[in-house]
């Protein structure tokens, strides 16, 4: 319980004229700016290298990018929630083991298992950081360790790679249409869906509410627990799904990728312009900071003298950036 | 006689160790706008919750159109009718205006999902019956506070509210923007809709409400129409006092004059600004004096003296000490200078929760009190004795938690905390506030004692009597500018009261 | 408001219970384990199996130090699995000068990773979680460019570092040791210690009472990054090879698990030395103990989860 005096409050609110004309650099460069750098780096890579604008080369990324785009689309909902979600990395993994075995059972076990497993966990999770207030990091954190746990002790310990054993299941990572693989068209799917519940609905404007104040988003009406296990099992749901896309195109549950896969989608998600402290943010940001982290290693490859291990630094450095950014931002809103 | 819209009957509400609320009864008349006034608590917080359901009374009844209700909530509370508007707007700051204004009603298309245009279109209309003109698709922290107040003042009222409750509406808002306010809140009034107005500003009292109930101490002080009462009561009935019978000595453990009033200032601070709460402040202490600051809450008080300890970022203005310019903005400059400042708020802003008493006394002078980066203990446990001894500090041991204390012990422990630090200036803010009896004649005592020894003190203060008995001179604010100084034989709480009443003059 | 400020603390079984979990937990349970370890495990009380137990744990124990620091002042740091695995690629990379060139070089390097992180959470204002996030993916990325490859190599300072025993203690244990008593004495006996618990306790109290705050955040996360790059050495020594994809990995997670579990709280205001030693022991005979017992890995991390979670749900039972 704090006193609360005029000057918390006291912010001056006239503003200069030519205000208005910074405040909306701001807000392009807040929620813009990855789409922005995406299409400069485009452009770059098409004049540099002969090889990169290559309709191949731009399914290449779009196809590889495309796990990391359906769990960045739940992820976004979680930290516009002004949550975190550290558990989907192993979620991932998880679900593309329990997929792989599943599969022996026929295509709907192989989703179903995933699905249900990941979603369920996502639930737990979002059913303690509602109930008892615990940090949604530390609570995520315990959620990765246990699901890492969970998946060595499905696969005899990582020594066990089950084969997926069904066509119908292994077509759903691998078919093409309109040249492009399954997963995409699932991607597009999700995020244009993703998009319209977070833009268009009720329950999207309670996740921004919530993120925003969660004191005032009680004041307002707004069934702030319910909204917040249905964000942590979107996140959940969206993580299996992709380790079970990912294991249907590997036609195998493979136990070593995806650790800290997490980390990736959380800097795509902030890269792409929503805010770590809740309440702003949108897919189209984070579907943008997914093809970017996806064209600096294209081009990095392409480089050749380069290790891949230097798009790592490259997205440490620009999501470092990209937070002083917003800090800049952020201050000279106040200070206005 | 006509239907009340709310009644409170016989409300009490107790915390641990307080009793907020002792039988406190309010009534609120249809399209009645109905002022709701008292000092740092007297209760008008607690109350306001126990109307608004975020609070539930121990004792009393509420009345809704004269059935009794109970609220669970704050949003059960919404629901009936009552709606609040707190002094930090209690909005999304990041969402647009339309969408906040909206959020739980949005309109929605045949496809089941939000029609935006609707919902712009509908949050555009509802602004311009509030005289507001703006892109109703901005967030909402790019747009000034009296718009932002005029967004949670339309959402309270579109949820079909019969009550409006506005606490500290006006503190953040310029002259035009609170125009516009007056001019909404007499509309409401013409639709019969009620609204219970706290506030400080008593030009503003005196321009829209009807009616004034004071609170002192958890109970009614007074209940009557507003024209019927002169300013200088309202004060008088704010503070505590009453104007007839003043003038009474010895209830507090001052002794009266200090002898050295004379000798260069210890301390000065010259036309200090920080706009909106402060304008052109001036303040001098000399040593072995004690400046009393007067006035009521949020005239300004606090932010003097946290801009005199360089916690607060001023806008212009200089600080001095023994002729020295203090750097701006640094707390930690302004004790190397000598001016320590024992924070309003304990708790947030005072003491280390976590640390034993002995840590917390000795945090603020640790530099003094270790030799190239290691602490002396040896030394610590030395000052740490010796100011636990002096001040009378009740703990098990300095080894206790800071957190397991009385307030009153707490308070005495961020005072040696300064004087640990060998400060010559103390910048005291409501020393007494919210210890007991016992504890309060203590700092009272101490206060005097240094002033004795030569220190300059500024007190701030809200009890009258401890400004008048315990202050040589008391300078009193008003909505962040200094209204006057009052030396000698004038301090006096006619006079402090008087000052504080006087008509604002508009500025220019 | 003010009226709620003196509101005394009424204390119920419950609320007593967790805080004796959160005060004493940790002792109690590495005692609990070794009884069980002694009485039902083969060969535990041999010299050698406490070696190896020791040997495992003390680059867990001297970044959890720092890790402990760090949330001490309402932060944390992420950053630091990637340190030691920057610090193990400096290592390789200044070898050909001779081993103390390579070990400052590495220790270098952490500070400065350290610096980098602390001068974004103190000076620019970003969250620690982001901040130290940030540095996590570019710093585990840039050790990576450095030496791309597990790099072995054969030098006889650091093969004594990683190997030699003293007085029948191996040396990298009492590194771990001596930066135990270290830190213990620069929270106890120092003026930085103690700014730095009041820093975390109450930060608008601290710069009230003119402490310097912003340069006591970043000095935390340079001895942070410190110690992780000391941890980063030490492992590298041992293995008498440098890999920097897999050096460290986690290892942030085991660190705020040992300082969490340890007692030390998420909020900040304390840091328990012991208590963090401890909770990195509690996790090594944890996994110890499964693995003597044939149970799988897999349990570890399950249960290491299960303990974290009851840690700070104890610490917050204990606010509440």
């Amino acid at each position: 319980m704090t006193t609360t005096t005029d000057a918390d409050t006291g912010t001056d609110t006239r503003r200069a004229p030519g205000m208005l004309r910074r405040e909306r650099i701001g807000h392009l460069l807040q929620h813009h700016g990855a789409l922005m750098v995406l299409a400069v780096t485009v452009v770059v890579g098409a004049v540099a290298f002969d090889s990169f604008a290559t309709p191949q080369n731009a399914a290449n990324i779009v196809v590889s990018s495309s796990f990391l785009a359906i769990i960045a689309i739940g992820m976004t909902f979680v930290i516009i929630s002004g949550g975190i979600d550290l558990s989907v990395g192993s979620s991932f993994v998880l679900a593309g083991v329990l997929a792989a075995y599943g599969s022996r059972y026929g295509l709907l076990v192989a989703l179903l298992l995933p699905l249900t497993v990941c979603g369920a966990i996502g639930l737990v999770q979002g059913l303690i950081v509602a109930r008892t207030g615990m940090a949604p990091f530390i609570v995520t954190l315990a959620g990765l360790l246990g699901m890492r746990g969970l998946m060595l002790a499905v696969s005899d310990e990582g020594a066990n790679t089950y084969l997926v054993r069904n066509d119908a299941f292994s077509a759903l990572g691998q078919a093409s249409f309109l040249g492009l693989t399954v997963p995409v068209w699932i991607t597009l799917g999700l995020a244009l869906l993703g998009g319209v519940l977070l833009q268009r609905t009720g329950f999207g404007q309670n996740v921004y509410a919530i993120g925003g104040s969660e004191e005032a988003a009680v004041l307002m009406g707004v069934p702030v627990t319910r909204v917040k296990v249905l964000v942590y099992l979107i996140s959940g749901l969206l993580a299996g799904l992709a380790g079970a896309l990912n294991a249907a195109r590997l036609s195998s549950g493979v136990t070593i990728l995806g650790a800290g896969m997490e980390l990736d989608v959380i800097a795509a998600v902030v890269i792409g312009g929503t805010l770590l402290t809740g309440g702003s943010g949108g897919l189209t940001g984070t579907m943008a900071g997914v093809l970017l982290l996806g064209v600096i290693q294209s081009l990095i490859n392409q480089i050749g003298v380069l290790t891949s291990s230097f798009q790592q630094v490259v997205s440490g450095a620009f999501l470092a950036l990209v937070v002083v950014t917003q800090r800049i931002l952020h201050r000279a809103q106040r200070l206005s | 006689m006509a239907t009340a819209v709310l009644e409170a009957r016989g409300i009490s509400k107790g915390f641990p160790g307080v009793l907020a609320l002792d039988d406190v009864s309010f009534r609120l008349d249809a399209g009645q706008v109905h002022a709701l006034v008292g000092e740092n608590g007297a209760g008008k917080s607690t109350l306001i919750k126990v109307l608004t359901g975020v609070y539930r009374p121990d004792r009393g009844t509420l009345l809704l159109r004269d059935e009794p209700v109970t609220f669970d909530n704050p949003l059960a509370a919404q629901r009936a009718g009552i709606s609040t508007i707190y002094q930090e707007v209690n909005l999304v700051p990041q969402m647009s205006l339309a969408h906040n204004l909206l959020l739980g009603r949005e309109p929605r298309s045949r496809l089941g999902v939000t029609d935006t245009t609707q919902l712009y279109a509908e949050a555009e209309r509802v602004m311009t019956r509030y005289g507001i003109r703006t892109d109703v698709r901005r967030p909402l922290r790019s747009l000034g506070m009296g718009t932002q107040q005029m967004v949670a003042l339309a959402r309270a009222v579109s949820i079909e509210a019969r009550l409006v409750v506005m606490d500290e509406p006006t503190s953040a808002l310029e002259p035009r923007e609170v125009d516009t306010l007056f001019g909404v809140i007499a509309d409401l009034r013409s639709e019969g809709i009620s609204v219970i107005y706290v506030s400080h500003r008593l030009d503003e009292l005196y321009r829209i409400c009807d009616r004034v109930t004071v609170l002192r101490d958890g109970r009614v002080a007074h209940d009557g129409p507003l024209d019927e009462l002169a300013r200088v009561e309202l004060v008088a009935l704010m503070l505590g006092r009453d104007p007839a019978e003043i003038r009474r000595d010895g209830a507090t453990k001052f002794t009266g004059e200090h002898t050295t009033t004379v000798g260069e200032p210890l301390v000065q601070a010259r036309s200090v600004s920080c706009r909106p709460v402060l304008r052109d402040v001036s303040v001098q202490v000399r040593p072995g004096e004690v400046v009393g600051l007067g006035g009521l809450l949020g005239a300004g008080r606090s932010e003097t003296a946290k801009a005199i300890a360089g916690a607060l970022p001023v806008d212009a203005g200089t600080v001095t000490v023994a002729g020295q310019q203090v750097r701006r903005g640094s707390p930690a400059a302004a004790i190397r200078a000598g001016v320590s400042l024992v924070p309003e708020d304990r708790k947030a802003e005072g003491i280390v929760p976590t640390l034993s008493v002995r840590d917390n006394i000795a945090l603020a002078a640790l530099p003094q009190l270790s030799r190239s980066g290691v602490v002396s203990d040896a030394r610590i446990d030395r000052i740490v004795d010796s100011f636990m001894r002096r001040l009378r500090i009740k703990a098990a041991s300095p080894h206790q938690k800071v957190s397991e204390l009385s307030g009153g012990n707490q308070q005495k422990v961020l005072l040696a905390r300064s004087l640990a630090t060998g400060a010559k200036v103390l910048l005291l803010d409501e020393p007494t506030r919210g210890i007991d009896v016992g504890a309060k004649a203590e700092v009272q005592a101490l206060i005097d004692e240094l002033a004795a020894e030569g220190l300059g003190v500024l007190l701030i203060s809200s009890d009258l009597e401890e400004l008048v008995e315990g202050a040589d001179r008391v300078v009193v604010l008003r909505d962040g500018a200094v209204a006057g100084e009052l030396s000698g034989d004038q301090v006096t709480e006619e006079a402090i009261m008087a000052t504080i009443a006087a008509t604002g003059e508009t500025d220019g | 408001m003010a009226e709620l400020a003196a509101a005394p603390r009424v204390w119920g079984g419950r609320a007593r219970l967790l805080t004796w979990l959160q005060e004493y937990g940790v002792y109690a349970s590495v005692l609990a384990l070794l009884l069980f370890n002694v009485v039902f495990t083969p060969h535990f009380l041999e010299v050698a199996n406490f070696r190896t137990q020791l040997i495992q744990v003390a680059p867990v124990v001297i970044t959890s130090l720092g890790m402990a620091l760090v949330i001490g002042t309402e932060g944390i740091d992420l950053s630091v699995g990637a340190v030691m695995a920057l610090a193990s690629a400096m290592v390789v990379l200044y070898l050909g000068y001779g081993a103390p060139v390579a070990i400052v070089a590495a220790l270098i390097a952490g500070a400065a990773a350290g610096a980098a992180g602390g001068a974004l959470v103190a000076y620019v204002g970003v969250q620690p979680i982001v901040a130290t996030l940030a540095l996590l993916v570019g710093i585990r990325g840039m050790a990576n460019v450095l030496v791309p490859q597990l790099t072995e190599f054969r030098n006889p300072t650091l093969i004594t570092l990683g190997s030699r025993s003293v007085l029948g203690l191996p040396l990298v244990v009492i590194v771990a040791a001596v930066l135990t008593v270290l830190v213990a004495f620069l929270i106890k006996r120092t003026t930085f210690g103690r700014q730095l618990v009041a820093v975390g306790g109450n930060r608008a109290a601290s710069r009230l009472s003119g402490l310097p705050v912003r340069r006591v955040l970043i000095t935390v996360y340079i001895i942070s990054g410190l110690l992780a790059a000391v941890a980063g050495v030490l492992a590298t020594s041992r293995l008498q090879a440098s890999d920097p994809t897999s050096l460290g990995l986690l290892m942030e997670l085991s660190a705020i698990t040992a300082v969490v579990v340890g007692g030390t709280p998420l909020t900040g205001g304390r840091v328990r030395v012991l208590g963090t030693v401890m909770g990195a022991l509690l996790i090594q005979l944890l996994q110890a103990t499964l693995i003597k017992h044939n149970l799988p890995q897999s349990w570890t991390q399950m249960v290491q989860a299960v303990i974290i979670l009851a840690a700070v749900y104890a610490a917050r039972g204990r606010r509440a």
